[in-house]
């Protein structure tokens, strides 16, 4: 990290150092679940109760509030798994390592249900549960790349080269996402185009824009809090006897 | 707005909160399955360590 200046540089590495990194999550937690429910409350009253119905689809359309928020952090959790490979190949962090994996179950959580809710949402609306169009098929895609993370890190006994084989996986598997985003531009498909992203004028109402963003940023605080939560629990499974672990039992005992 | 025409969901109820249900069960299990394992794993860890101080 010679381009770093040193003092940045010893923060991050005493940041990141896994009994520092633990006591950190500790302490986060707690503020970042009551963030997170400032946002979900109002966001889910908004979304089902405050909004009025769409003109063309109804009440159906009250899908589009978890649906939306959690295709758009089936995306960036996996970007932000990209960047942590691409650190952990570099610098050999292992913290970046332990968050790559962490988020990987979390992002196939989101990706799951943006796939099953979109499923939900386009029987009523399009007559049909599936369509092998782009949008929905590089969705599918993205799920299998997550569940392959998870699964290779799992098989490889070594978890230094596990961590090494997956970050790989993590960044060549990227290139899906530009596809998944622009698809629905590049491509005829059954699936509407961007309503939100069209910033000088979104196609969507404000009582109804309002509650998307607040569970967009609820799902982000969500995302947050499960992969502390998640890295926490493999931290610990890495290095089950080094000292900070001893520590923490005599202080629970 | 009345509760049951809330519930009703204009007739997509059950598409409606299907994907709600399903969308917090696997939020809230990819929540707590971490923490219940780790708990688990720390009270193995603290097991072994009286076993080895014996």
């Amino acid at each position: 990290m010679s381009f770093i200046p040193a003092p940045l540089s010893r923060f991050f590495h005493r940041t990141a150092s896994p009994p520092h990194f633990y006591a950190l999550a500790d302490k986060l937690v707690p503020w970042l679940t009551v963030l997170f429910l400032l946002l979900l409350i109002p966001g889910l009253y908004g979304g089902l109760v405050a909004a009025p119905a769409d003109y063309q689809q109804g009440d159906s359309y009250r899908i589009i509030y978890i649906h939306v928020p959690a295709a758009w952090m089936s995306l960036f959790i996996y970007v932000l798994m990209a960047v942590m490979g691409g650190i952990a190949l570099v610098w050999r962090m292992k913290l970046a390592e332990v968050m790559l994996i962490s988020s990987a179950p979390i992002g196939a959580g989101f990706t799951f249900v943006a796939l099953v809710t979109g499923s939900l949402w386009g029987k009523p609306m399009w007559g049909t549960w599936w369509v092998w169009d782009a949008r929905l098929t590089s969705e599918l895609i993205l799920l299998f790349l997550y569940l392959g993370v998870t699964s290779l890190y799992g098989a490889i006994e070594d978890k230094r080269s596990a961590a090494r084989a997956v970050s790989i996986l993590a960044l060549v598997g990227v290139v899906n996402i530009p596809i998944i985003h622009y698809s629905v531009e590049w491509w005829n498909t059954l699936h509407q185009g961007p309503t939100v992203s069209k910033m000088d004028k979104p196609s969507i109402h404000i009582s109804m824009l309002i509650p998307l963003l607040l569970m967009a940023g609820a799902f982000k605080l969500y995302y947050a809090i499960a992969v502390l939560q998640s890295a926490k629990l493999e931290l610990i499974k890495r290095e089950p006897s080094a000292q900070w672990v001893k520590s923490l039992l005599e202080n629970k005992a | 707005m009345t509760l049951e025409s809330f519930f009703a969901m204009g007739g997509y109820a059950f598409y409606v909160w299907t994907s709600y249900g399903i969308t917090f069960a696997v939020l809230l299990w990819n929540l707590f399955a971490p923490i219940v394992l780790r708990k688990q794993l720390l009270r193995q860890l603290a097991l072994k360590q009286k076993r080895g101080q014996r």
